[in-house]
C-alpha cells in the first residue's frame, strides 16, 4: 500500500463511521464483486417483477380489483474501481408499474438514483482460503416527484435513505460464501394530501418512515467468466404499521420479506469486456407485500479509463 | 482523490444534520389556549337546531361560592396542582386549545379509522356491519361519506344546542370561575369573565359522547378515556371546579339524547337498500332507455348507500330535497356523452404532476375522515384564528355540518335518481388515478360538499371567501382530472353544493349569533 492510499483509508475510515451510525440503501449492489483500479464497468438491466397475492398484514390474499400487478424498470449500472479495493457504484431506474385489472392508472418515472462506496479494509489469504470483509455505505434518494400515496401504482416510497453494510466474503477454489447485514436509514416522506390516518390521526403531510434492515446471504462458484450464485435475502422494516383490512397499502407500512434467487454472469470469453447477467427471485415469506416473482437481464460493458 | 472524498464527506454530514429532524409537529399540536375576542354572553338567546328553547333541559342552581363544599372542590384543584406530572401538563396544554375544536379532531379521526369498505364474503356477496356488533368485522360503522357527514352535524349541532342552553344557564346563574373567588389560585388557562357554572367544556364532551355512542359504538373505551382526561384538564387547570364539570356534563348528555332519538328515526339505517331496490333501480334506468350504473369493483359491490337521499336533513326537507334536482346527465346513448367520454380518456392520458397533486389533496378516500372532514379541518384551522368563544366555535361548525349532511342528502337523491355510470364503465380505457367510488356518477358528491362548505364557511369568513371558492372548484373539478366523473357531473356538484350552502347561509342570518 503506498503512502496516499493509506490517507485515502484515514479519511474513508471517517466517512464509513458517519454511514455507519445513519446509513443507505441502495437497490443492489451487494455483491463481492470489485472493479480493478481505474476499470469502469456500466450497462442497462432490465427488471421484471410481478405478483398477483399479497400479504395484508400477516394475512396472505389476492385481490380482483388488482389482478396481477406488475413493476417493470430498466436500469443504468455503473461501478468503477478508484482503487483495487475501493469502488463507488451508481444506479439510475426508470420505472412502469401496471395492475392487470380494476381501474387504478398505470404510472411511470425516474424513480431513485443510489450512489454507494464499496471498501475491503481486511482481506487475508490462507492458502487457497481467502477472506475479505467489505464496508459500504450509501445513499439513495428520489430523483423525481412522484405521488407516493398511491401504492400500489406509486413507483416508490419517496424516502432518501442511507446504507451501512458489512459484509464477509468467503472464497475457496471458485466457491464463494458472501454474508451481508445492512441497516437502511429512511428519512420521512411527504404526502401530497395534507391529513392522513395509520393507526392513528395525523394532521400533517409528513409521515415518519420507520428504519429496516436486510440481511443476505449467497453462495455458489465465482469462476472467471461465470458467476453462479443462490441469495438468500431478509428485509425487515423496524417499525411500521400492517395494512389495515381491504385497504391500500401506506408508505410506512411494516414492510418485511424473505427472498430466494439467483445471480448468474457470464463474461464473454472472446471479448471480455462484454458481460451479460440474469437472475431471478422470488418472495417465499411476507408481510406487506406482494408475494413477488421476478426476473431480470442486463448487458455491461468494462474497460479501463487509464493506464492500470 | 482528496477533493471527491472530502466532497463525499461534507455531502454526508450535510444530509447526517438535514436527516436527524425525524420528530414530525403536526399543525394543531401547538395551537395557543382558547382565549375568545368576544364572550357571547348573550348566545342562550341564539336559535337553537332542535331545542325548543334553552331552558327545556333543567340546571339546578349551583351552590354559592362561599359554601363549604364548594371551597372544597377549590381545594381540590390545589391538591392536583401541587403535584403535576408532566402528562397532566400535557392533558393541559391539549384540552386548553378548545373543546370543539378537540371534539372534532377526535371525531375526524374515528371517521378515518372507521372508513374502510368491507371485504366480501366467500360467495361474492358482502357483508354489512352491524351496530349491534360493532367489533366483529365487518366493523360498525363503514363511515363512507354520507355517513361521515351525517355523523358530524349530528355531534355538531348537539354540541352547539348544548352550549346555547348553557351559556343561558351561566347568564341565569351567573357563578364566577374558580379564581375569581379565590384569587390565590393558580390558572394553567387564560382568564375570562364568563361564569363557569355549567362547565362549556364539560357540554361539549357529555353531547359528544352522547352522540358518539350512537355513531361509533364500537369505540367506546377511546371517548370515554378522552372525555375524562377532559375533565381532569379542566379542573387541573383552574378553568372550573367538580360541579362545574358535573352540572356541564348531564346538561350536555341530556341535550345530545334529543338529537340521538331524533338520529335514530331520520331514516339513515334504511340508506343500505335491500336487493330488490338495488335492481329496481337498473330497471327503472333501463326503461328511461338508459345504461344504468353498475359496481366496478369485483366481485360487485351493492351500491353505496342509494337511499340516503330520503335521510331528514337539518336544513332542507324532502320536498325541498327534489327541488334541488337539477336536469338530467347527457343521456348515455347520445352525441353529447361520446363527447364528454372522450373528453375523460383525454384527461387520463394527459395528466400532469399538478393534476395527480390536486386528485390526492382531495380524493379524501378510503381510510381518511372523507370530503366533509377535509372542510371541518379547512374550517377548525381557521377558526383557531379567530379566537371564537365555544359556542361561537359550535355554532359555525354545526353550520358547517349541517350544510355536509343535507350536502350528501342532495346530492345522493340526485345520484340514484339518476343513476348514471362512471367514465370507466361507459368506456374500460379510462384508468383513474384514485379509486372509483362505488356509487353513480351524476353529480359529484367532492363537488357538492365542497362548494356547499365554501358558500357557509365565505359567509362565516368573508376574508376568507375568495380562498374556499378556488378550493371548492379545484376539490370539485380533481374528481375529472382523476378520470372517475365527467365535466358534467362536477359542474353539476358544484352548483348544487352552492345552493345546498346558501340554506345554512340563510340559517346563519337568522340564528341570533351575526
Amino acid at each position: 500500500m503506498n503512502r496516499s492510499l493509506q490517507k485515502t483509508g484515514k479519511a474513508l475510515c471517517t466517512l464509513c463511521a458517519l454511514l455507519l451510525l445513519h446509513a443507505s440503501y441502495a437497490q443492489s449492489d451487494a455483491d463481492a464483486i470489485m472493479m480493478n483500479k481505474k476499470q469502469l464497468c456500466n450497462g442497462f438491466s432490465y427488471d421484471h417483477a410481478s405478483w398477483d397475492h399479497y400479504w395484508e398484514g400477516t394475512r396472505k390474499r389476492n385481490n380482483e380489483n388488482l389482478g396481477t400487478v406488475t413493476n417493470q424498470s430498466i436500469m443504468y449500472m455503473g461501478a468503477y474501481g478508484i482503487t483495487d479495493k475501493l469502488n463507488i457504484t451508481a444506479t439510475l431506474p426508470y420505472i412502469w408499474t401496471k395492475a392487470s385489472a380494476g381501474t387504478l392508472h398505470p404510472l411511470n418515472g425516474l424513480q431513485d438514483g443510489s450512489l454507494f462506496i464499496k471498501w475491503i479494509p481486511v482481506s487475508h489469504k490462507f492458502g487457497e482460503h481467502k477472506l475479505r470483509l467489505f464496508a459500504m455505505g450509501g445513499i439513495s434518494t428520489p430523483l423525481s416527484n412522484y405521488a407516493v400515496d398511491f401504492l400500489p401504482m406509486s413507483i416508490g416510497l419517496g424516502s432518501t435513505n442511507l446504507t451501512a453494510r458489512g459484509m464477509v466474503d468467503y472464497n475457496w477454489n471458485r466457491f464463494t460464501v458472501t454474508g451481508a447485514a445492512s441497516f437502511i436509514w429512511r428519512s420521512n416522506v411527504t404526502l401530497d394530501k395534507d391529513a392522513y390516518y395509520d393507526t392513528q390521526a395525523h394532521l400533517t403531510n409528513e409521515v415518519k418512515m420507520p428504519h429496516a434492515t436486510q440481511y443476505q446471504l449467497r453462495t455458489g462458484y465465482r469462476g472467471k467468466y461465470l458467476i453462479a450464485e443462490a441469495l438468500l435475502t431478509r428485509q425487515t422494516t423496524l417499525g411500521g404499521f400492517d395494512i389495515t383490512r381491504n385497504n391500500s397499502p401506506f408508505p410506512s407500512n411494516r414492510f418485511n420479506s424473505t427472498n430466494i434467487g439467483l445471480y448468474l454472469k457470464y463474461t464473454l470469453k472472446p471479448f471480455t469486456n462484454l458481460s451479460l447477467q440474469g437472475g431471478g427471485n422470488y418472495t417465499v415469506a411476507g408481510r406487506n407485500v406482494g408475494q413477488t416473482k421476478a426476473f431480470n437481464l442486463g448487458v455491461f460493458y468494462a474497460f479501463y479509463t487509464g493506464k492500470k | 482523490m482528496k477533493k471527491f472524498l472530502s466532497l463525499c464527506i461534507a455531502a454526508g454530514l450535510v444530509l447526517l444534520v438535514s436527516s436527524c429532524s425525524k420528530e414530525i409537529v403536526e399543525r394543531t399540536d401547538n395551537t395557543p389556549a382558547l382565549n375568545p375576542a368576544r364572550p357571547d354572553l348573550n348566545a342562550g338567546t341564539w336559535k337553537p337546531v332542535l331545542l325548543t328553547g334553552p331552558a327545556e333541559f333543567p340546571v339546578a342552581a349551583p351552590l354559592a361560592t362561599s359554601n363549604p363544599d364548594y371551597i372544597a372542590q377549590i381545594n381540590e384543584i390545589k391538591s392536583w396542582q401541587a403535584d403535576l406530572t408532566t402528562a397532566e401538563k400535557r392533558l393541559v396544554k391539549y384540552w386548553s386549545a378548545g373543546a370543539v375544536l378537540r371534539w372534532n379532531e377526535i371525531m375526524r379521526e374515528l371517521v378515518a379509522k372507521h372508513n374502510l369498505p368491507p371485504y366480501q364474503n366467500s360467495d361474492g356477496t358482502y357483508p354489512i356491519p352491524n351496530a349491534n356488533n360493532p367489533l366483529a368485522y365487518p366493523l360498525f360503522p363503514f363511515s363512507n361519506p354520507p355517513y361521515a357527514a351525517r355523523a358530524y352535524a349530528y355531534v355538531s349541532a348537539a354540541q352547539y344546542d348544548a352550549l346555547v342552553a348553557a351559556w343561558y344557564y351561566k347568564k341565569l346563574y351567573n357563578r364566577p370561575a374558580p379564581y375569581k373567588v379565590d384569587t390565590t389560585l393558580k390558572v394553567m388557562v387564560p382568564k375570562t369573565d364568563l361564569p363557569s357554572y355549567p362547565s362549556e367544556d364539560a357540554v361539549v364532551a357529555g353531547a359528544a359522547v352522547e352522540t358518539l355512542k350512537l355513531l361509533f359504538p364500537g369505540d367506546q373505551e377511546y371517548i370515554q378515556q378522552k372525555a375524562e382526561e377532559q375533565k381532569r384538564a379542566k379542573i387541573i387547570s383552574g378553568a372550573c371546579v367538580r360541579s362545574d364539570i358535573e352540572a356541564g356534563e348531564a346538561l350536555g348528555k341530556a341535550v345530545a339524547q334529543k338529537f340521538v332519538t331524533r338520529a335514530r328515526n331520520d331514516r339513515a339505517g334504511a340508506a343500505v337498500g335491500s336487493q330488490p331496490m338495488w335492481t329496481q333501480l337498473e330497471t327503472t334506468a333501463q326503461g328511461k332507455g338508459e345504461t344504468p350504473w353498475y359496481s366496478l369493483e369485483f366481485p360487485r359491490r351493492p351500491p353505496m348507500l342509494p337511499v340516503f337521499g330520503k335521510v331528514r336533513g337539518f336544513l332542507i326537507d324532502s320536498l325541498g330535497v327534489i327541488a334541488l334536482r337539477p336536469g338530467p346527465p347527457p343521456s348515455t346513448g347520445s352525441e353529447q356523452m361520446k363527447k364528454d367520454a372522450a373528453e375523460v380518456r383525454e384527461m387520463a392520458k394527459n395528466f400532469s404532476r399538478e393534476h395527480q397533486r390536486m386528485v390526492d389533496v382531495w380524493a379524501d378516500g378510503v381510510g381518511t375522515y372523507t370530503p366533509a372532514g377535509h372542510w371541518n379541518a379547512i374550517a377548525a384551522e381557521d377558526f383557531i384564528q379567530q379566537n371564537y368563544s365555544e359556542v361561537r366555535w359550535a355554532r359555525n361548525m354545526a353550520l358547517l355540518n349541517m350544510s355536509q349532511m343535507d350536502a350528501a342528502i342532495v346530492c345522493w337523491d340526485i345520484k340514484y335518481f339518476y343513476f348514471n355510470p362512471r367514465p370507466s364503465q361507459m368506456d374500460p380505457v379510462v384508468k383513474t388515478l384514485t379509486g372509483v367510488p362505488n356509487f353513480p356518477a351524476y353529480v359529484s358528491g367532492h363537488a357538492t360538499f365542497s362548494r356547499a362548505a365554501a358558500t357557509i364557511l365565505g359567509h362565516i369568513i368573508p376574508a376568507r371567501a375568495a380562498q374556499y371558492e378556488t378550493w371548492a372548484q379545484e376539490a370539485g373539478m380533481s374528481r375529472f382530472f382523476a378520470g372517475i366523473h365527467y365535466r358534467t357531473d362536477c359542474e353539476g356538484g358544484l352548483q348544487v353544493g352552492k345552493n345546498v350552502g346558501n340554506f345554512a347561509v340563510q340559517r346563519a342570518l337568522t340564528d341570533g349569533a351575526e
